[in-house]
C-alpha cells in the first residue's frame, strides 16, 4: 500500500496531527516560535468547518479554548515562553475544573522575552508547577517532526480521557525543522471523541473523586445543566468548604493522573540492556544523545539512552529500574538542570551528572560524547 | 391591585441557597430581574449559558439553573467567546463586577465590544471591590473613599457605557438596582439584541463602599441611585453642570444590523466551503 508521506515542519505536524485527532477549535495569539500553528489552522480549520480565532492576548486564547471545550469542542492553543507564563492562570482553571485542552509550548530561551528565535528546554518545571496550587498535569516531549504529529493526536486523547490540560513541549529546533511524516489513515489511529454521558441529565454529576473513573464532560447546551467553578467544589460542581470534600477534591487531581501512569507514560530505550552509562535525554537533545551513544559504543563504552516521551508524570519507576544497573547517569538538557532533579530522585545511589547548555545553541553529539567519555573514566 | 406572583423557584438552584450576598445588597434585585427577563424572552434553560468572573456579582451563576460557569477574574468574556463561536445557537450572558469587567478584564471588555459578538454583558457596578473588603475600583467616583484610597480617589473613573460604545458595542444601556422594573426590560432588550450588548447597572454595596462614603444603609444607597439617575431623554435638556455627580440611565446606544462576529465567521466559512 502506498504510504502518504509528507515533508513538513514541526509546527505544521502539530497542526496536522491536531486536525487528524478531530481538533475543531483553536484560539491563539502570535508568538515566535509557535506562530505557524495558528497560521496553518487559520486556514485549515475554516476549510473543514472548525473555528480558529486570534484573541486579544494569551490569557484570552486559553479562556476561549476552555469555553469551547466546555461546549464540546476539541480545542487547542499554541504559544511559547512569555505566552505560556500568561496562560498559567487558565492552565490552573483547566486543571481545577477538569476541562480537556491541548497546549502547545514551542520552547524558547527565557526568562522574560529571552531568546525568541532560539531553542531551550527550560520550561520543563514550569509545565509541571507553573500554575499555583497542587495539581497534576500531563506533558509530552516529542523529539522529531513525525513524533510531534503522533504525540499531538495522543495529547488530544489523553486530554479527553483524563479531563486535563495536556502540554506538548517541543522547542524551536523541532518546531522549525523539516522532516518526513508518515500520515496514517484516520481509521488506523486511535481517536477518543467527545461524547454525551451514558446516563440521563438528572443523574449526571460533573465530577467523581472516588471511583477512580473520570466522569465524561457533558458538552454544554445538550441538556446536561451543571455548574463549573474554579473554587474547590464537590462532585456536584458546586463550591464546598467541607474539609473532607476539599481533601478528596485535591487528592483526585493527583490520583487521576498518577494512578494511571502506566496508561499515560511513554518512553523509548536505546541500547539500555547492558548500559553502564545511562543518558537520560528528551526532545531535540535526545537526537544528539543517540548519536553520542553510538560514538561511545564504537569506543567500547556501554552507554544507552532512556528517552521520556511523556515527561509529566515523570517515569520514576523506569528511571530507577535503569539507574540500579547503570551506576552512572548523564542528563544533557538545554537548561540549568531541570529533569536532572527528577533523575536524582530516582538514581538509587548512582552517580548523576548534568550537561547544561543555555546559550541558545543545540547540545551537539560531540559534547555529549565528551561527557560520556569523561564519566566513563571516573 | 392584584399581586402578580412570579415563580422564581423554577429557575433557582435551591440547594445552593442561601446566597453569599450581604443583607441589603443590590445584587439580589438584579438576579431576580435577570430571571424575569430570561423568562420573558422565553429561552429554554438548556440553551442559556451564564459565565461570570470573580467577585460578589460573579457568584450569581451558581444560583441559577442554566449552563453556568464561574470563571477566572476578569476573563469570563473569553470563555463566553469560545462558547458562542463553537455553538452560536446558545444564548450567552456574561456577569461581571466593575473591577472584574473594567480593571483586570478591561482588555477582554474592549475586544469583545470591538468584535460585536452576540453576548450580553451585565456589569454589576457598585464602585468597589466588595468581596475583598472595599478597595478602589475603576468606576469609583473621583474623591470617594476606599481602603486603598483612604484620602479620596484621585483617579478618573471609567464611564462603562461610553467605553463600551467607543469600543464597538452595538447596544449600550444603564440602569440601577433601584429601577427593578426597568432592569428587567433592559436585560430583556439587551439579550434580544444581536451583537455585543452592555448593560451597566449601578448597584449598592453599603458594606464596602457606602460605609466609607456616608451611606451606611442600603436605603441611603438606593436613595443615591434614585437621586443621581437621570433618564437619557431628561438629560438632553439639562445643562452639563446640572449633570454634575449624576449619571444617565436608559438605552444609550442601539445600533441595529451591524455585522455580528459569529455570523460573519460562519459566513466566511460557508463561502470558503463553496469554493
Amino acid at each position: 500500500m502506498a504510504q502518504n508521506i509528507r515533508l513538513m515542519q514541526g509546527n505544521e505536524a502539530i497542526a496536522e496531527g491536531a486536525l487528524l485527532a478531530g481538533c475543531n477549535f483553536m484560539a491563539g495569539y502570535p508568538i515566535t516560535p509557535s506562530s505557524e500553528v495558528i497560521e496553518i489552522l487559520s486556514s485549515r480549520l475554516v476549510r473543514i468547518g472548525g473555528v480558529c480565532i486570534q484573541m486579544e492576548d494569551e490569557i484570552a486564547a486559553l479562556g476561549a479554548v476552555l469555553g469551547a471545550s466546555l461546549a464540546g469542542a476539541k480545542a487547542l492553543t499554541a504559544s511559547s515562553g512569555p505566552g505560556i507564563s500568561l496562560k498559567q492562570e487558565h492552565i490552573g482553571y483547566a486543571s481545577m475544573c477538569e476541562i480537556p485542552c491541548v497546549i502547545i509550548n514551542v520552547m524558547r530561551g527565557g526568562p522574560s522575552t529571552g531568546l525568541p528565535t532560539l531553542p531551550a528546554q527550560s520550561d520543563i518545571m514550569q509545565a509541571r508547577w507553573g500554575t499555583h496550587g497542587d495539581h497534576a498535569i500531563i506533558a509530552i516531549t516529542p523529539s522529531s517532526v513525525n513524533e510531534s504529529f503522533y504525540e499531538t493526536i495522543r495529547a488530544f486523547n489523553l486530554a479527553l480521557k483524563y479531563r486535563t490540560p495536556v502540554m506538548i513541549l517541543t522547542d524551536e529546533i523541532i518546531g522549525h525543522m523539516r522532516e518526513k511524516v508518515v500520515i496514517p489513515e484516520k481509521k488506523d489511529v486511535e481517536i477518543i471523541d467527545t461524547a454525551l454521558p451514558d446516563i440521563p441529565p438528572e443523574e449526571y454529576k460533573p465530577y467523581n473523586f472516588k471511583s477512580g473513573k473520570v466522569t465524561p464532560l457533558a458538552p454544554m447546551g445538550e441538556g446536561y445543566r451543571y455548574h463549573v467553578t474554579g473554587l474547590i467544589h464537590s462532585e456536584t460542581g458546586f463550591p464546598s468548604q467541607k474539609i473532607d470534600i476539599i481533601q478528596d477534591a485535591q487528592k483526585w487531581l493527583y490520583d487521576k493522573i498518577y494512578k494511571n501512569i502506566k496508561d499515560i507514560e511513554k518512553f523509548e530505550e536505546f541500547l539500555t540492556g547492558d548500559a553502564e552509562i545511562l543518558v537520560v535525554a528528551y526532545g531535540s537533545t535526545s537526537r544528539s544523545a543517540r548519536q553520542a551513544i553510538s560514538m561511545a559504543r564504537e569506543d567500547g563504552i556501554k552507554a544507552g539512552m532512556f528517552r521520556p516521551i511523556t515527561i509529566w508524570p515523570f517515569p520514576d519507576e523506569q528511571v530507577s529500574r535503569l539507574a540500579k544497573r547503570a551506576k552512572k547517569i548523564l542528563v544533557p538538557e538545554m537548561n540549568m538542570g531541570q529533569v536532572i532533579l527528577e533523575v536524582e530522585r530516582n538514581a538509587c545511589g548512582s552517580y548523576v551528572r548534568g550537561l547544561n547548555v543555555v546559550n541558545g545553541e543545540p547540545i551537539t553529539p560531540d559534547m555529549i560524547y565528551a561527557s560520556i567519555k569523561e564519566i566513563s573514566s571516573l | 391591585m392584584e399581586k402578580t406572583k412570579f415563580d422564581y423557584e423554577k429557575y433557582l438552584r435551591k440547594n445552593t441557597l442561601p446566597h453569599i450576598w450581604c443583607p441589603g445588597c443590590g445584587d439580589g434585585i438584579i438576579l431576580k430581574s435577570l430571571i424575569r427577563a430570561i423568562h420573558k424572552n422565553g429561552y429554554a434553560k438548556d440553551d442559556v449559558v451564564i459565565a461570570s468572573g470573580i467577585g460578589c456579582a460573579s457568584r450569581l451563576p451558581g444560583y441559577v439553573d442554566f449552563n453556568t460557569i464561574h470563571t477566572t477574574h476578569g476573563r469570563a468574556l473569553t470563555f463566553s467567546i469560545g462558547i458562542k463561536m463553537f455553538k452560536p445557537r446558545l444564548k450567552v450572558i456574561t456577569i461581571s463586577g466593575d473591577g472584574d469587567a473594567l480593571a483586570i478584564g478591561g482588555n477582554h471588555f474592549i475586544h469583545a465590544a470591538r468584535r460585536n459578538i452576540d453576548i450580553t454583558l451585565i456589569v454589576f457596578n457598585n464602585y468597589t471591590y466588595g468581596m475583598t473588603g472595599g478597595q478602589a475600583s475603576p468606576t469609583q467616583p473621583k474623591g470617594s473613599f476606599s481602603t486603598t484610597t483612604p484620602f479620596g480617589s484621585i483617579d478618573q473613573p471609567f464611564d462603562v457605557c461610553a467605553l463600551a460604545q467607543a469600543a464597538g458595542a452595538t447596544w449600550v444601556g444603564r440602569s440601577t438596582s433601584y429601577h427593578a422594573v426597568q432592569l428587567e426590560k433592559f436585560i430583556s432588550e439587551a439579550m434580544n439584541h444581536k451583537g455585543f450588548s452592555v448593560l451597566d447597572i449601578i448597584t449598592n454595596c453599603h458594606i464596602s463602599y457606602g460605609r466609607r462614603n456616608k451611606m451606611k444603609s442600603p436605603a441611603e444607597m438606593i436613595k443615591y441611585q434614585k437621586e443621581r439617575a437621570v433618564n437619557v431623554r431628561a438629560a438632553e435638556n439639562l445643562a452639563p453642570e446640572a449633570m454634575e455627580g449624576k449619571f444617565k440611565t436608559g438605552v444609550l446606544y442601539n445600533k441595529k444590523d451591524a455585522p455580528e462576529f459569529s455570523e460573519e465567521y460562519y459566513r466566511v466559512l460557508e463561502s470558503v466551503k463553496a469554493k
